[in-house]
């Protein structure tokens, strides 16, 4: 990073100002601050952080509240004139005050750069501790330092101070981003994962229901298009696309054209479908019928056949179900078996393909193209993908600690419209509903994308480590997403006055503390730092080296 | 004690107690203003003019209107010289600190000053000085007067005019104002009306 860039992302706004002092407070409720007279009430909004200088300890927290305060109860029933300057200003700041609201959230080593880490706080600063406005050191000791590997995801509210996540920690959890629709969940999902990668530590495989994150995607709001995962890594990035059509006419080569066999269709891939697909529960469960008659590899192929035959009435007597539950079974199947990147045989195993990349260290993007339109082929084809690699995963894990084989990497799952998937009624079913509540036992995490959190398995939603929110309006969307946090009241506010773009809540296992972060920019300049940031100048020359040895 | 605390001098005190005493001016009609900062050297009091009145000696014997012949009331005055000494001018003054081993302190005195002492006005000099800092203005507050709003809004209104920077000093009283009074917003807003500007 050159010079310039370090001197432009640390300007700090106010390092470390003065605010007032405590006045009074508990553990439970934090702490009320009386602001200086010099400091305006309209300078302090909440979800500031502040650092609160107490005896012995130096606390760091997160305003709350803000308020009106007076020291006579009769001021608001005594008439003033409002229009005398001399008047309000004599008053001001003594009589009349402005009040914070701070919970203290961690004690702060006293000396910033001490060994010592930021602990949980367990009590609080005595009276007439000092408060101030935390610093950008104060900030970087609480959350990481960018020069520490740690990623810079954007700044903290009214600061320029850089506000970066442990993505190592980050990906041992399953995360979620949140919002409704329009206000940057797809920016930020691109700059997480755009981090996740830079990082390394992890793999990821995203299912890319609108084709934006692998080659490129648009900014609807400005027109312009933005540089995808593969324009950014290049090699690093594998795609993988369900309609080569589409990603020609997009003019991009994509690595792999999915193809997906009969033979890889599986009947709780069916009893998966049965929403989308409008199918009854005999329906659903007509496939287990099939299969136990016809074989794991070959009971779809086989059960069109025997429908385009016209047959499916003897079957369903053979079966003893309901023929007209098999029937609607063979015309949705049908139906969806059309799809162009269904065959009737696939030999080449897509998952193995996927997985031999991700063991590589590659990140793979499954572009839907048309069919990201498609939920059925959305769920169906993640899910039977997804089962696959995690079963590899599983395997792979156990012999490791079996001692017979090295731990298979982390991986990260990216889907989108979560809801559909992992609602009360399939999450128990679905892969995904597995992998979020098995967390990361086997290596693999989820990063779930959705804009009705209300609509995912609230046990689900809990295995759901770090949650990133972008401004949500729906009361039960606030509550799903703010479901088993602590200071959930508080946070409530937060996120109901989070500004419409770009700025997002987040909270849980990656962060030591909930923050309001203003998202940083993705655009040209977002991709120099990555360029710069990608190899140091040694890695480079060493790169270059190794490719002309000889 | 120099000549110029000679000129200045506006009376004896003839009355003492804790917290206030009451001089008598040499002049019929001089005593300090309102709100005056005077001392006595012995011991070193300062004080506050708190009232001033104008009074027959012989209380028996009632003022009466004699200007009913005169065409202006300095006639009435040259027409009955005997007057300056049938009145007399008095005003009580508050305590408002003392100097003790150098040191000014702005709450009372162990003792009042004897009676009989002299009292003087201050000089700009030296009000600004003593008004730099103003405790004081918790003694004026509290010194029991049915006005003492008036004492506290006369006394600032002219230490202001003794400063340098008079704007700096009334927002320091303001201050000070304000915080003593942080209890009773509609007297610190009668007070705070005296001394705007």
């Amino acid at each position: 990073m050159t010079q310039a860039n370090d001197n432009n992302g640390r300007i700090s706004v106010m390092p470390g100002l003065p605010l007032g002092v405590v006045i009074e407070g508990s553990v439970a409720n934090g702490v009320e601050v009386r602001l200086d007279p010099g400091v305006s009430v309209e300078q302090i909004k909440v979800g500031t952080f502040v650092t609160l200088q107490g005896t012995n300890n130096r606390f760091f927290g997160v305003v709350t509240d803000v308020g009106l305060g007076s020291t006579d109860p009769r001021m608001k029933f005594t008439p003033l004139p409002a229009d005398d300057p001399f008047l309000i200003e004599a008053m001001q700041g003594i009589v009349a005050f402005g009040t914070i609201s701070v919970i203290p959230q961690l004690t702060m080593p006293d000396l910033l750069g001490d060994e010592q880490e930021p602990a949980a706080a367990k009590s609080i600063p005595a009276h007439f501790s000092r408060a101030f406005t935390a610093s950008q050191d104060d900030v970087e000791t609480v959350f990481g330092r960018e020069e520490d590997g740690h990623f810079w995801v954007g700044s903290p509210l009214d600061m320029e101070t850089k506000l970066c996540l442990d993505l190592g920690e980050l990906v041992k959890r399953s995360m979620g981003v949140f919002g409704k629709s329009g206000t940057g969940k797809t920016f930020l999902t691109r700059l997480l994962l755009t981090g996740i990668l830079q990082n390394g530590e992890a793999s990821s495989l995203i299912f890319d229901m609108h084709s934006e994150y692998g080659w490129q995607g648009q900014d609807t709001d400005k027109g312009v298009t933005v540089k995808g995962l593969k324009q950014l890594f290049g090699a690093k990035v594998s795609t993988f696309t369900l309609d080569e059509e589409h990603s020609r006419r997009r003019g991009l080569s994509t690595d792999e054209t999915v193809h997906l066999g009969f033979n890889y269709v599986e009947p709780e891939d069916v009893e998966l479908l049965r929403e989308s697909l409008n199918l009854s529960d005999v329906a659903a469960s007509a496939a287990y019928n099939l299969r136990e008659k016809y074989g794991e590899e070959s009971w779809l192929k086989e059960f069109l056949d025997v429908g385009k035959n016209g047959s499916l009435l003897e079957l369903a007597e053979e079966l003893q179900v309901n023929a007209g539950a098999l029937r609607a079974l063979y015309n949705r199947m049908g139906r969806f078996t059309r799809h162009g990147f269904m065959v009737e045989h696939s030999s080449t195993d897509t998952a193995a393909q996927m997985l031999g990349h991700l063991e590589r260290g590659q990140h793979v993007v499954l572009e839907f193209g048309r069919y990201g339109d498609d939920e059925a082929a959305y769920i169906l084809v993640s899910n039977l993908l997804t089962r696959r690699i995690h079963r590899k995963y599983v395997e792979a894990k156990e012999s490791a600690m079996g001692g017979a084989g090295k731990e298979p990497r982390p991986l990260v799952i990216v889907i989108e419209e979560a809801h559909k998937f992992l609602n009360t009624s399939v999450a128990s079913q679905t892969i995904f509903g597995i992998i979020a509540r098995e967390l990361r036992k086997y290596n693999v995490t989820l990063m779930v994308i959705d804009q009705r959190p209300s609509g995912i398995d609230p046990e689900v939603l809990s295995q759901v480590g770090t949650r990133f929110s972008c401004l949500l309006d729906n009361e039960r969307d606030i509550d799903a997403v703010l479901s088993g946090t602590s200071g959930s009241r508080a946070l409530r506010s937060v996120l109901a006055r989070l500004e419409a773009k770009q700025q997002a809540l987040v909270f849980g296992h990656a962060l030591p503390l909930p923050v309001v972060v203003r998202i940083r920019e993705y655009g040209p300049k977002f991709y120099e730092t990555l360029q710069g940031g990608g190899d140091s100048e040694d890695e480079r020359k060493r790169k270059v080296d190794e490719l002309f040895a000889d | 004690m120099t000549g110029l605390s000679i000129e200045r001098r506006v009376g004896e005190v003839v009355e003492s107690t804790s917290t206030s005493f009451v001089a008598q001016c040499y002049q019929l009609e001089g005593a300090p203003a309102l709100g005056g900062l005077v001392r006595t050297y012995s011991p070193d009091i300062y004080g506050v003019v708190g009232s001033v009145t104008t009074e027959p000696l012989d209380s028996a014997r009632p003022v009466l209107a004699r200007g009913e012949g005169s065409d202006t009331e300095e006639d009435v005055i040259r027409d009955n010289p005997q007057l300056a000494r049938l009145l007399t001018s008095r005003f009580q003054v508050f305590i408002a600190g003392h100097v003790e081993n150098g040191v000014t302190h702005q709450y009372l005195p162990p003792r009042p000053p004897r009676v009989h002492s002299f009292v003087y006005a201050c000089d700009p000099k030296e009000i600004s000085c003593f008004t730099s800092r103003l405790d004081l203005l918790h003694l004026l507050l509290n010194s029991g007067a049915s006005h003492s709003d008036e004492i506290v809004g006369a006394c600032i209104r002219q230490a202001a005019s003794s400063h340098a920077q008079p704007t700096d000093f009334l927002a320091q009283a303001c201050r000070t104002l304000a915080m003593e009074l942080s209890t009773d917003v509609a007297r610190l807003k009668s007070i705070l009306q005296r001394i705007s500007p």
